[in-house]
């Protein structure tokens, strides 16, 4: 978190991410990485969790890093890749996938956008023992860009194209990312959200309801739509 | 006037290329202006550590030449036809020559090829396919150029759209307004801050298109020429910074860079109403294209004309005016 100045705190952590450094993670600090990191989401998850395919590479020995992310990105005619801007999609969508997830690929660090719900971080991250660090902006493309410095691979290009593939990054200072949940499951956004949930009834003072309501899952706006 | 020497289809594919590289990577310089003012009043720490973080970004994207942001939107463009404007090829060859551009834009700058079939996800991997990427129009009296105007607008978040009736008045205006920035804004899914873009009356499907053209086609400090609908602009601007929301949900006051709203005639019981934030990339690039082959960039569309916005049966230009007094 910041200290009293207003700076955030900064920290680097190498992947394969070790438990002891994410013990010590607060909400809200600044985070860059360092190592390797690959991209999964929908498309991945689905192949192998629901159609039941074997992940294209041993993702334990690999990294425990997952990215939900699709990168601005072309093939060049001698194959390689032109990665210019990489960031996240919003995470909350893969929620059903995530318990799962952890037990095949043993992640520990979710790198998404927008985080998940507390009640995901408690049920489905604490138990892993994982966490999630949020994009920043969204979306600081450009910065996560240069903290790519190679494409390792990118599994699956051929039938999932660019935007869903399993691409394999190995990453330098590659952020900047903030902690949006510890290891105990408490989440930076829902501690936002309490604050500003208490200023609402203020902002609506005096406006009077439209004369046609409409079907809806909730009318208080102190809830969230995630999840 | 007489007629103008043709626009050459080879320079409509230049230049539509070319905005869609100076879109994905240039922040244009009213929003980034916009976010700096935001920056030094933003009191929110995590708010304003998001908003330092993004201007370093642009910084990153122009020096590297790289996309400010990954999610490069659904790539669409906005074409103003000169009246006196002839086109090589006419407008086939020149869908033909945007498609094209489309597609090796997505290969060059690289943009995401995020278009997709909604049912069977087949991707072309080139931003090109059935009604992909969409092209409106509008025309210009007096006028032998063509403006080629590209924006990257996000798809998923931050747009919504409700039936309003009169007797809900100004009141509903501004709960609807709140309740998009409300839902979207929590966790940033609306990309704030944002220039929102307000649609009001017209049709349905109009309410939806003018909305999303005031967020998407005018700049930071821009005000409707309408003294009472400018007023409201400055007032719903100022109602979403006071939400106690800001950056990616974050305490904070950063959430509406500026506010721009259009009008369209409706019908008598009703008041359409839509709601659209610009995100953070707000990515928009212009070309004018002349008939002596040169072209012109800009970041300003300039696309709601006096005589788009006309609300009279005649339109006189002066030229016609000329030629009857004369």
């Amino acid at each position: 978190m910041a200290d009293p100045s207003g700076k955030l705190k900064e920290v680097r952590l190498t992947t394969p991410v070790r438990h002891e450094d994410l013990r010590k993670l607060e909400l809200g600090d600044v985070v860059y990485l360092d190592g390797l990191i690959y991209t999964g989401r929908e498309s991945v998850y689905k192949r192998v969790l629901q159609d039941g395919m074997a992940p294209p590479v041993d993702l334990k020995a690999l990294t425990n890093v997952n990215f939900h992310c699709s990168p601005a990105a072309s093939r060049n005619p001698d194959g390689s890749f032109n990665v210019g801007a990489v960031t996240a999609t919003a995470s909350f969508r893969f929620s059903k996938w995530l318990p799962k997830w952890f037990e095949v690929s043993g992640a520990k660090v979710i790198v998404g956008k927008g985080g998940m719900s507390e009640q995901d971080y408690r049920d489905v991250f604490v138990p892993a023992g994982a966490v999630y660090l949020t994009t920043v902006g969204y979306g600081t493309g450009a910065l996560l860009g240069r903290g790519i410095k190679k494409v390792r691979d990118a599994h699956w290009i051929d039938d999932l194209g660019i935007a869903q593939a399993m691409w394999v990054f190995e990453v330098e200072k590659f952020g900047p990312l903030l902690v949006e949940s510890d290891l105990d499951g408490n989440s930076l956004f829902e501690r936002n959200n309490k604050v500003i949930n208490q200023g609402l009834a203020r902002v609506y003072e005096g406006l009077k309801a439209p004369s046609l309501a409409r079907f809806g899952e909730t009318d208080d706006r102190r809830d969230e739509l995630i999840g | 006037m007489p007629h103008a020497a043709m626009i050459a289809a080879e320079r409509i594919e230049e230049a539509a290329h070319t905005v869609m590289s100076k879109a994905g990577i240039e922040i244009p310089d009213d929003y980034l202006h916009g976010i700096q003012a935001m920056a030094n009043t933003e009191s929110g720490d995590l708010s304003a550590f998001v908003l330092r973080a993004m201007l370093e970004n642009w910084e990153a994207a122009k020096a590297d030449r790289r996309p400010m942001c990954a999610d490069t939107g659904v790539p669409r463009y906005y074409i103003k036809i000169g009246n006196e404007a002839r086109i090589e090829g006419g407008p086939i060859e020149m869908e033909r020559r945007i498609r094209r551009a489309t597609a090796r834009a997505t290969q060059d700058v690289p943009l995401r090829p995020n278009r997709v079939h909604p049912l069977s996800r087949q991707d072309n991997n080139n931003n090109v396919g059935i009604n992909a990427p969409e092209i409106e129009y509008s025309f210009e009296p007096d006028a032998d150029w063509i403006d080629v105007t590209t924006v990257h607008k996000g798809g998923l978040f931050g747009t919504d759209y409700r039936m309003l009736f009169p007797a809900d008045g100004i009141d509903g205006i501004k709960r609807f307004f709140l309740d998009t920035l409300v839902a979207f804004g929590k966790r940033g899914l609306a990309c704030q801050p944002a220039i929102v873009g307000i649609g009001l009356g017209g049709s349905k499907d109009t309410s939806m298109v003018l909305g999303k053209q005031a967020a998407c086609l005018r700049v930071v400090g821009d005000r409707n020429p309408d003294p009472e609908i400018a007023a409201l602009e400055e007032e719903l601007k100022i109602l979403g910074n006071s939400i106690g929301m800001g950056a990616m949900g974050f305490v904070g006051s950063s959430m509406v860079v500026d506010c721009h709203i259009e009008v369209g005639y409706t019908h008598t019981g009703g008041m359409p109403m839509s709601v659209h934030c610009f995100c953070l990339s707000s990515r928009r690039a212009t070309a004018r294209l002349h008939p002596d082959g040169r072209i012109e960039y800009r970041t300003d569309p300039e696309w709601f004309t006096p005589y788009l916005r006309r609300d009279t049966v005649e339109w006189q230009t002066p030229a016609e005016s000329l030629k009857k007094s004369g």
